[in-house]
This record gives structure tokens, C-alpha cells and sequence, in this order.
């Protein structure tokens, strides 16, 4: 077991499985066959990236270092969110992007009862740390608990 | 965050719960990138990347619903990227069944929402907004609250404009309140360069190599390139603003960089010169061989990668009137040359309504017609985005589109072979 702590952009609880994506999640290549085609687990459909595609992001804690791609990566997230997709926490080891801190932001303003932690700076160790399937627990204050 | 006392009343509520909650994300948003204070959109449009009505981002007409229910539109009239559909580029009867009835179904309710929030024209949609023809020319400057990302990057680089790279939604919400959180790349801090861009090719390097090669090393932050004044002299005329309109293009896409300088061109390398570069800066060395390793190192989404190609796209972002006047002459060349009387594959050649308008007007708009291309407003992006035309062997002589989707990217020269000659 190993404890990351990063900055809290969005606050909230979360205990989940990890999808690990070490390249950067294009956020409308990955969610929107899933937004457009009822996927309600959201499989990752960005071919592009070898360690997502195929997997289900909905409900997990997503390990990434940033999200990249179409400057409608923050709305894209924001409607996964809104139809109840989007994953359990996004748990970023880099600063987050401006792409990526729009959907999060938007989610907590605009829509009620949606819980998606979201922290940021883990730093590379947690990145090269965590592996899909290993439990996730976010605290309050930005702790990140890795089994 | 330090808030005026006007924009203090409007996150307590003063002028209604939406405008509220529009000040609260754009704070909360700021606040992530260690914004102090809000500042005032200045420019006199403003410019949107949602384009298309696509019938998964229902929650988004949802909140542009809000806006309008409440009286929170646009303090500015926008231009919006291009439109998802046009009948001109060729489609088979599945295409069309699923772009109309699945993906883009919400197409024609969500621009009467665009009309009702603030669009300049009904024909303002485009992702080259700043060109003469189109009208959303920002001066340098200018505070701005775009989204898409080679607007931002030509506005901030070349127009010396003040622009994030912002997520849609954020780009209403800032023309919607009237300010923008202070940070990034609206600081002078933010603008200075980390990175400094030796170019020493033997030749004038293709713009979206260049571009594409930058974006990769850099990502998000900001170059300063030396040694390409050489190949594209200190004027900004129509011909290098088109080169640094695909090379912006380029660097957006394969990285994330919202604002480039080149030496002795871009307006603030000009004014400031290098004493606009960051102390500690990093050098990376561009010559022929390492475009050449860019370009060997793009991997080839195609099933078949020996597919006989059957659509060419070029213009991502649109092309310029310039770009289309000069392309109809090679095209024409083209064909003169390998005994062709048409392009051998179906080219479509996209660019703003106004543009085409203009192009219209001109003797060459005849002369590409009769070479068999198709000229379009259409967005390749949109087009491309779906897992029919992804399965497409498209060609492309633009990197955003190669990097966004399974189009296979060749050289301008490339391309010019293929559509009027054939393929290998």
C-alpha cells in the first residue's frame, strides 16, 4: 500500500478500481462513442491509446498524467458527468490542463448530485506506481490510497 | 481572487442565479491556474467551438437552454467552427442515414439556440474566423474568450491578441459574463518563450512537419523560433499568414501550444525580440533529418495500408483564398503533367462560407471546378468522427486531422501526386 498526496480541483470521496493510461487521455476520442451510442460503462473508444482502449472508464479511478486533444475535451467531460458516466475520480500527475479543469469545474458548478473527485500533482512515482485493478481510495483533503 | 465590487454583486446573485453560477465556474476555473482577478473581454467578437448538434452532448443545449431562459446571452456577437454536414462532399447512403439521424440530429435545433445567444451570421461558422472575408479579426491586444484551438494559437501568435486555451462552454461563459480569469497566456509572464526553436533545414520546411514536429517537443509551452524568417521573410502577407495557419494549426494539435514566436515575423518577436525568452529556456535543433524522423514516425491508422485512397481532405483548419488560388494551379499543373483531365481521387477542399464566397467571385473558382474538386464548408474533423468514415482510407495533407482521426497524412507535394496522378 502506498499514499500519494496531490491538490483537490474538485472535492469529494471517492474508493475505486484504477484504469491506468500513461499517455494522455483524449477526452473526446475516449468518451464519445460511449456518449453517443448508450455505453453506459463508457469504453474507452480513442484507438490511440494503448493502455485505455477497450476498457471501461465509467466508475473507475482514472490514473492519468493529463487529458489532450479537441478543445471540447471539457464538455465532452461535462456531459459524461451529466448522464452519469464519467468515472469514479480522475486522478491526474501532472498539473491539470486547462481542458480537463473545465469539465471538472463545470460538473461541480452546474450539476447536482455528481460526485468526481478530481486531484491533481501525484507526481510520476503514482503514475508508475498504480496498475489497473488495484484499489483506489480518495480522501477529502487529496491523500490518494494505492492497494 | 480579488473581485471588483460589480463582480463581487454578480457572484452574490445580484443580477440573477445563472450569471452567478457563470462567475463562480469562471472563478473556480481561474482559481486552478492560480488567477487573481478577472479582466475584461476586449474583443469585439468572440468565437465558439461547438459546432455541431451532436445528439450526445444533449446536457450542453441543456445548459445553452439556461443561458437563453434567463437573458444571459453573449455580450458579443461569435463566429462558431464549421458545420458537421455539407451535401457537396461525397457520402455514402449509410453516412448520410447515420449523420443525420444519429450523430448530428440535433444540428438545426441547436443553431436557432446559436442565433438566439449571439451568432454574427447565419453563415459565421468557420474555424479561420480572423480571415478578411469572414470578419472576426481580433487587434492586437485583445482580451478573448475562444476555444478552438488553431483560432487561439493564430490569434495569440500572429494577431498578438490575449487568449487561453479555453474548453468549450468556457468560451461562452466568458462572453457571457464579460471577463475571463487572468493567467497563462494573458500574463506577459505567461507569453515569454521556454523553448528556443533553432531551425536548420536546407529548404523552406513544410509547415504542418514543423508544426507538428514543435508540438510534440514542447506541448504546452511557448517557442521561440530562430531561422525561419529565413525561408519566410518579415512580412505578415497573405501567403506566410496561411504558412503559420497551418504550422499553428500543427503545434496545437500534436502538442498543446496556444502562442509561438518567430524571430524578426510575429508581432511581439518583433517589438521585444529575445528578450522575450524565459530565462533557462530549453533548445531543441530542427533540421531535415528531423522532420524527416517526425514524419517516418506517424503511425498508420488504416486496416489495409495499401488502400487505394477514395477521399482527399484539405483544409484543417480552412484554407485560405490564397491557399485556394494557389492549389488551383498546381492542381492544374497537375494534371497537365500526368495527362489527367480530373483528380483521380474525390478532393474536397473546405473553407469559410465568406472565403468561398470571395473565391467564387474570382476566374480560378471555374478552373478548380472543372479539375473535378469539390469545394466545401464542411468540418473533415466532424466528418471523420465516426466509426464509418473512420474506416475510410482518407488523405490529408493537414495534421490536426491525422492526429484527430484515421486520416494518413502526405507532404502538400505528396498530396498533389495522389489526387492528380495516383497513388505508389
Amino acid at each position: 500500500m502506498r499514499e500519494f498526496k496531490g491538490r483537490v480541483i474538485a472535492k469529494g470521496t471517492a474508493t475505486a478500481e484504477a484504469v491506468v493510461s500513461h499517455e494522455g487521455l483524449n477526452t473526446l476520442a475516449s468518451f464519445q462513442k460511449a456518449l453517443q451510442f448508450g455505453d453506459k460503462t463508457a469504453t474507452c473508444g480513442d484507438q490511440n491509446n494503448k493502455d485505455l482502449f477497450g476498457k471501461q472508464m465509467a466508475g473507475k479511478a482514472l490514473c492519468l498524467p493529463q487529458t489532450i486533444g479537441s478543445t471540447t475535451g471539457g464538455l465532452v467531460l461535462y456531459c459524461a458527468c451529466s448522464m452519469g458516466r464519467q468515472p469514479a475520480c480522475m486522478l491526474f500527475s501532472k498539473p491539470i490542463d486547462s481542458l480537463a479543469a473545465a469539465g471538472a469545474v463545470l460538473a461541480d458548478v452546474w450539476l447536482d448530485n455528481i460526485s468526481m473527485p478530481v486531484i491533481d500533482t501525484l507526481g510520476d512515482e503514482f503514475l508508475n506506481y498504480v496498475k489497473d485493478g488495484m484499489k483506489i481510495t480518495v480522501k477529502e483533503d487529496g491523500t490518494v490510497v494505492v492497494d | 481572487m480579488q473581485l471588483t465590487n460589480e463582480q463581487q454583486a454578480i457572484l452574490n446573485g445580484e443580477q440573477g442565479d445563472v450569471l452567478a453560477k457563470v462567475m463562480e465556474t469562471l472563478i473556480k476555473y481561474g482559481e486552478v491556474f492560480g488567477a487573481e482577478k478577472m479582466v475584461p473581454v476586449t474583443g469585439k467578437h468572440n468565437h465558439l467551438v461547438t459546432s455541431f448538434g451532436l445528439k450526445a452532448l444533449g446536457p450542453v443545449y441543456d445548459l445553452m437552454d439556461k443561458l437563453i431562459e434567463s437573458g444571459n446571452v453573449s455580450k458579443q456577437t461569435f463566429s462558431v467552427d464549421p458545420r458537421p454536414l455539407d451535401k457537396k462532399v461525397p457520402a455514402n447512403f449509410l453516412q448520410n442515414f447515420i449523420f443525420n439521424n444519429f450523430m448530428y440530429s440535433r444540428q438545426d435545433f441547436y443553431e436557432k439556440q446559436l442565433s438566439k445567444l449571439g451568432l454574427m451570421e447565419k453563415d459565421a461558422f468557420t474555424c479561420t474566423c480572423y480571415m478578411d472575408e469572414v470578419g472576426n479579426r481580433p487587434k492586437k491586444g485583445d482580451v478573448l474568450s475562444w476555444a478552438e484551438s488553431s483560432a487561439v494559437v493564430f490569434a495569440n501568435s500572429v494577431l498578438g491578441a490575449r487568449c487561453n486555451r479555453n474548453s468549450g462552454i468556457m468560451d461562452i461563459m466568458g462572453s457571457v459574463l464579460g471577463y475571463v480569469p487572468y493567467f497563462g497566456l494573458l500574463t506577459d509572464e505567461g507569453r515569454k518563450a521556454t523553448w528556443i526553436i533553432e531551425i536548420k533545414t536546407t529548404k523552406k520546411p513544410e509547415a504542418q512537419l514543423l508544426g507538428s514536429a514543435i508540438g510534440m517537443k514542447v506541448m504546452e509551452d511557448v517557442p521561440y523560433i530562430v531561422g525561419l524568417d529565413k525561408w519566410l521573410g518579415t512580412e505578415l502577407d497573405d501567403a506566410t499568414c496561411t504558412y503559420l495557419k497551418d504550422f499553428g494549426a500543427a503545434t496545437a494539435s500534436n502538442g498543446a501550444v496556444g502562442l509561438y514566436h518567430i524571430e524578426n515575423l510575429t508581432p511581439e518577436a518583433v517589438e521585444s525580440g529575445k528578450d522575450i525568452i524565459a530565462e533557462n529556456a530549453k533548445t531543441y535543433v530542427i533540421d531535415d533529418a528531423e522532420l524527416e524522423r517526425v514524419y517516418k514516425n506517424y503511425p498508420i491508422m488504416w486496416k489495409d495500408q495499401n488502400a487505394k485512397p477514395k477521399l482527399c481532405f484539405m483544409g484543417c483548419p480552412h484554407m485560405s483564398l490564397e491557399q485556394l488560388k494557389s492549389w488551383t494551379d498546381k492542381v492544374e499543373e497537375g494534371l497537365k503533367a500526368s495527362g489527367n483531365k480530373k483528380v483521380v481521387i474525390p478532393t474536397v477542399f473546405t473553407a469559410a462560407p465568406g472565403v468561398l464566397e470571395e473565391f467564387e467571385k474570382t476566374p480560378y473558382a471555374a478552373r478548380l471546378k472543372a479539375t473535378g474538386v469539390i469545394t466545401s464548408y464542411i468540418c473533415p474533423l466532424m466528418y471523420m468522427n465516426n466509426p464509418l468514415s473512420g474506416k475510410m482510407p482518407v488523405i490529408t495533407s493537414s495534421n490536426k486531422l491525422r492526429t484527430y482521426t484515421t486520416a494518413r497524412y502526405y507532404t502538400d507535394d505528396e498530396i498533389l501526386v495522389q489526387i492528380t496522378k495516383g497513388g505508389k
